[in-house]
């Protein structure tokens, strides 16, 4: 198992993380329906405004989940920020988790400098990390570069590249 | 006529796969009865042994959240579709200081 993404996804997600540092950031990368692949970055407000805890308000996921089925796409990531802790999923990540097949992606901002970024499958409340993939199209657009990030038990920095 | 209802992969294994399953009742209460008749043990998933409904499932009639239609006492219709989203939500905090800032019902 493993979550092949675009930099320029990872990128944004770090971005979004960092904007609302200390509260927990939250939202999905949508792909096709069945792919596997993200495509499509919907980052989220979290309706808790919390530094430990994040929630998407209810009717802005029915509005977004709606959005994927018309568009034939379903939640490949979900991701959120852990803002003093290391990005690992908490107990309460496990318990809620209700899509299994999901990657959830967790990022921690708790150093200002290097952000952490691990990707986990959670299916029945057990944690199982996968590394991640990072598709980086950037110099030649048509040679695709991956990096294939370390796992467990090694922590993942990925010095963020645009900056703070 | 019946009440549509849509079901999300995680409560699949209760519906035999089904994506969408039909039931009846009038009120979201009678309804869930109605369907664990059916696809036993998926009302379990939804409702607490308290007789609330489960913090982080999302139950929507149309396109109102039955936390603001009277949770279990929600009034469906035939011709209503009812959908259940398992609500994105965690963090690094712990699952009881979460459940503080819940609507109740």
């Amino acid at each position: 198992m493993v979550l092949s993404i675009d930099r320029s996804i990872i990128d944004a997600i770090v971005a979004h993380a960092r904007r609302d540092h200390p509260d927990e950031a939250c939202g999905v990368v949508a792909g096709p329906a069945g792919s596997d692949t993200p495509t499509r970055h919907i980052p989220m407000q979290n309706a808790a405004r919390s530094m430990t805890f994040y929630e998407f308000d209810s009717m802005e996921q029915l509005h977004l989940w709606r959005e994927m089925d018309d568009r034939d796409e379903e939640p490949v990531v979900i991701y959120h920020s852990h803002t003093a802790t290391e990005a690992y999923p908490s107990r309460t990540d496990a318990a809620i988790a209700g899509w299994p097949e999901a990657h959830y992606l967790l990022v921690s901002t708790r150093d200002p400098e290097v952000t952490e970024i691990r990707s986990f499958r959670i299916v029945d409340e057990v944690v199982t990390e996968e590394p991640v993939n990072l598709i980086d199209a950037g110099v030649d657009p048509h040679a695709v570069q991956s990096y294939l990030f370390g796992q467990t038990p090694t922590t993942v920095d990925y010095e963020c590249s645009s900056g703070r | 006529m019946s009440i549509e209802v849509r079901v999300p992969t995680i409560l699949r294994s209760y519906t035999g796969g089904a994506k969408v399953v039909e039931g009846n009742g009038d009120t979201l209460a009678a309804l869930l009865d109605d369907l664990d008749a059916k696809h036993s043990g998926l009302r379990g998933r939804l409702v607490t042994d308290e007789g609330n409904l489960h913090r982080f499932v999302n139950i929507y009639v149309n396109d109102e959240d039955v936390r603001f239609l009277g949770a279990l006492e929600a009034k469906v219709a035939d011709g209503d579709t009812v959908t259940i989203l398992p609500a994105v939500a965690g963090g690094a905090g712990d699952v009881a200081s979460a459940a503080t800032s819940t609507v109740s019902g």
